[in-house]
């Protein structure tokens, strides 16, 4: 087996796979262990919305960063990565929200961020489908979608071209100090580890301050130009549900193949892959009262998903204080996709001692070490709305 | 909608035409449920020039007090327990209504599908399932005078080349893909079955005139402007012909249709969905022929591949059972211990030579639905992975017919079942729960009949 590498990567989902790539850029001997296949978890489960968001401007900074990797790179995205610039159209049902349209814009503005306000004729001729009556909608023109899998299959492929080699499928029983121990009893070690397992991440690391928050999606059979942007409900940032353990909003993508993916749903507590028919027949609802022609689309699955949240709805990137090998590339929630790019940037970039594209530390792990971490962690989680 | 049962069936094929007329004896509210328009299963269509036991049991399935929501698909169930449960259906109408079926007890009888195996031009035009051409015929498609050929494994075969001789086709040959000595203990067993022996023996003779040959199987389906060329993705290619292979022999047969099962699949995906034990691909029943979820019943096909005979006595004993008569439950399955020589005899007959897995040209299109190539399936770890990077069986087959081609191939299974089992209006899902007391209740005073089992 390989000897000793610079950098180990745990976890081959997309997160995994961008620390990866930015590492073996930098020339970093790199190698990538996953459990199963590529993108399997949260990646495979996930809509694949590149998206600004702007709840906190750590949040901001790090979608906006990644969003401009992403643009980078679009041009040498292959094609089964189904890349598509559809824009966000951020729908307001009434004039409350479309005062939240105009702070909105003025946020994504300041961070250089260009939208445009639709009014309701416009929001009606650039969505037929959607329901009469709405106030209107921000469009964030350059936000996009494509298929997860693919690209993290992509982003894996480019590290290993550029170096870094994966190893078959195994399963990891324990990692620190620089040593990673195998299932099989095997061992490799390194001097730096990347934790990039999304919920898994504490199966290694049991004290971070991660738990699985539960998503539902469903999709649809192919019905081109049924909608043309990601709609998503600008109540999702305000209202009610983000502060129950179980909501629903409006969140629907059109696919490539003309499919319709509807979201979303946000559970705390759930620890199966089942799916739970109330919730998800409450997010159909929630997407029905936006599209109300959406009851007649044939549906052809549904599934579920974890995303990895944390107290402070921000990833942990960067080193684990108690553990010197250890980096962290995980709790990304419901925005790995998008973040997936400026985290692998911060990774390599602490890693190397390179300056990285944004601030690294409002996303450092070490801000869950002051004080008492099961503490802020009530206080945190169950807070306001994210992803 | 919603309709409250004691006995739900899931299934009017002979299993179900069973062990709904068994349960029904007892005046229980007996329901079944059937995506199909008509009774009688795959096998039994109504119109179809059937057996007289077909008949008979027909006869007593109508007459009976039973409620039939045919053209009815379940796509969920969305409660179970050890009273009863819910399952959700979706009419096949144009508007698709939607229905929640409360039940005390559930007897599955959801049947199999044929097998398909890729092989180079097998996604041409008037390529089609052994059994599918069969239920086009009898649906009034014209086969006088059109040369067919018969290709695959089992018994199906014979029966299919029979009937569409009747019907007026020529068939050109039979072909089948296991060996005469795999296929004795099969005969033997056939030996201790009269009917079945005498049926046999019916259909070849009247296919008399047509080649029976085994380890035999297609190496491509031509079409008829590009020969050589048959995964051809011309503007509407024909089917020409059929190359065929039997012991290093190759030769070319003109057909207007090549008709293909290897063998059957058993349609488990709403067993699994309930959370019922299987083994092997099988629905795990006890001699009750009850499933490892209590209150849950199944018959016929997913619990073995044993014919028309065997499936109407596991289904009558599922009914009686389910029904609360265990001793007449029990005085019947000791006849089915009798069957299972036949079962393996079946099972061993119709396993298929691993050579069939070299068919697939890289280029062969394995997933109907999405257009996957063999050559994008090679090396995939399993099959979510494929399903993830290759999109096979991410289709509205949700992979029923490229599942049993890999788990042949690659030995893949398929993944976990979810919610709707077939596609699904959304509006069908969007529905909560439509209120029905499953246990006890004014409405349930018929129910008391049921002894506990």
């Amino acid at each position: 087996m390989t000897g000793h590498a610079d950098v180990i990567v745990i976890g081959a989902g997309i997160v995994g796979s961008a620390c990866a790539r930015a590492c073996a850029a930098q020339g970093l001997k790199t190698l990538v262990l996953d459990a199963a296949g590529v993108g399997g978890g949260a990646t495979a489960a996930g809509m694949g919305h590149i998206v600004v968001m702007d709840d906190s401007p750590a949040q901001l900074a790090l979608t906006r960063r990644s969003q401009q990797l992403w643009e980078g790179i679009s041009a040498e995205l292959p094609a089964d990565v189904e890349f598509e610039r559809r824009g966000t159209l951020w729908v307001a049902v009434d004039e409350e929200e479309m005062h939240e349209v105009r702070r909105k814009q003025a946020v994504y503005a300041a961070a250089g961020v260009r939208t445009e306000v639709l009014d309701a004729r416009a929001v009606a001729g650039a969505e037929p489908e959607l329901r009469p009556g709405l106030a209107g909608a921000l469009l964030a023109p350059a936000d996009a979608v494509l298929y997860p899998p693919a690209a993290a299959a992509w982003l894996l492929q480019q590290a290993v071209s550029l170096g870094a080699e994966r190893l078959g499928p195994q399963r990891v029983a324990a990692a620190a100090r620089g040593e990673v121990r195998m299932e099989d009893g095997s061992k490799l070690c390194a001097r730096w580890i990347v934790n990039a397992c999304g919920v898994g991440a504490t199966q290694l690391l049991p004290e971070l301050p991660i738990r699985k928050r539960r998503g539902h999606l469903v999709i649809t059979d192919r019905y081109p130009g049924f909608v043309h942007h990601q709609l998503v409900e600008l109540g999702y940032l305000k209202s009610a549900h983000a502060v129950a353990d179980e909501s629903a909003a409006f969140n629907v993508q059109p696919r490539q193949t003309g499919q319709i993916l509807i979201g979303s749903s946000r559970e705390f507590g759930a620890e199966d892959t089942e799916i739970n028919r109330s919730l998800l027949a409450a997010m159909l609802r929630r997407a029905e009262i936006y599209l109300p022609r959406i009851g007649r689309l044939r549906a052809i699955r549904a599934w579920t998903g974890f995303r990895a949240a944390t107290p402070d709805k921000l990833p942990l990137i960067g080193p684990w204080p108690e553990d010197g090998s250890l980096m962290l590339a995980t709790g990304h929630e419901g925005l790995g996709i998008t973040t997936s790019l400026a985290t692998g940037e911060l990774v390599a970039a602490e890693i190397t001692g390179i300056r990285p594209g944004i601030a690294a530390e409002p996303y450092l792990p070490a801000r869950f070490l002051n004080g008492s971490p099961a503490a802020s962690e009530q206080l945190l989680f169950g807070e306001a709305a994210y992803d | 909608m919603t309709q409250t049962f004691d006995i739900l069936v899931i299934g009017a094929g002979p299993a179900g035409v069973a062990a709904a007329t068994a349960a029904a004896e007892g005046g229980l509210r007996v329901g079944v449920v059937d995506d199909n328009p008509s009774t009688g299963g795959q096998i039994w269509r109504r119109g179809a020039a059937s057996p007289a036991a077909a008949r008979r049991w027909m006869e007593q399935f109508e007459s009976a007090a039973i409620t039939r929501l045919m053209g009815w698909q379940v796509i969920d169930c969305l409660r179970l327990g050890p009273d009863g449960g819910v399952l959700r259906a979706e009419g096949n109408t144009p508007g698709g209504e939607a229905a929640d079926l409360h039940f005390r007890r559930l007897i599955l009888a959801t049947g199999a599908r044929e097998r398909f195996l890729p092989f180079p031009g097998w996604t041409l035009p008037n390529v089609m399932g052994a059994g599918g051409l069969d239920a086009m015929v009898r649906g009034g498609l014209p086969i006088e005078a059109k040369r067919v050929v018969v290709a695959g494994t089992g018994p199906l075969l014979l029966a299919v080349a029979a009937h569409l001789k009747e019907r007026g086709a020529q068939v050109m040959a039979i072909c089948e893909q296991a060996s005469p000595a795999q296929m004795a203990p099969l005969g033997w067993a056939l030996l201790r079955q009269p009917s079945k022996l005498r049926q046999g023996m019916g259909y070849r003779w009247t296919t008399r005139k047509t080649p029976y040959l085994t380890r035999c199987w297609p190496l491509a389906a031509l079409a008829e402007s590009s020969v050589g060329e048959s995964d051809g993705q011309n503007s509407q290619p024909r089917l020409r012909s059929v190359r065929l292979q039997r012991e290093g022999r190759q030769w070319t047969v003109e057909c207007d249709y090549l008709a293909c099962g290897f063998h059957l699949i058993p349609n488990t995906e709403l067993a699994a969905l309930l959370g019922c034990a299987m083994r092997d691909g099988f629905i795990v029943t006890d001699e009750q022929m009850q499933t490892s979820m209590p209150g849950v019943w199944c018959a016929g096909e997913p619990t073995s591949i044993g014919g028309v005979e065997c499936s109407l006595l596991e289904g009558q004993i599922a009914g009686l059972a389910a029904a609360g008569k265990t001793g007449a439950a029990l005085a019947l399955s000791k006849r089915r211990a009798g069957m299972q020589a036949f079962v393996e005899a079946l099972e061993r007959a119709c396993r298929l030579d691993p050579r069939l897995r070299d068919l697939a040209a890289e280029e062969t299109i394995v997933c109907r639905c999405e257009d996957v190539r063999m050559a994008a399936l090679r090396g995939r770890s399993d099959g979510r992975d494929a399903k993830l990077h290759t999109r096979c069986g991410m289709g509205p087959c949700q992979g029923r017919i490229c599942g049993g081609a890999t788990e042949f191939l690659f030995g893949w299974r398929a993944g976990q079942v979810r919610p709707p089992l077939y596609p699904a209006l959304v509006s069908s899902l969007m529905e909560e729960e439509a209120a029905g007391s499953v246990a006890g209740g004014a409405e349930y005073a018929v129910s008391e009949g049921i002894e506990n089992v």
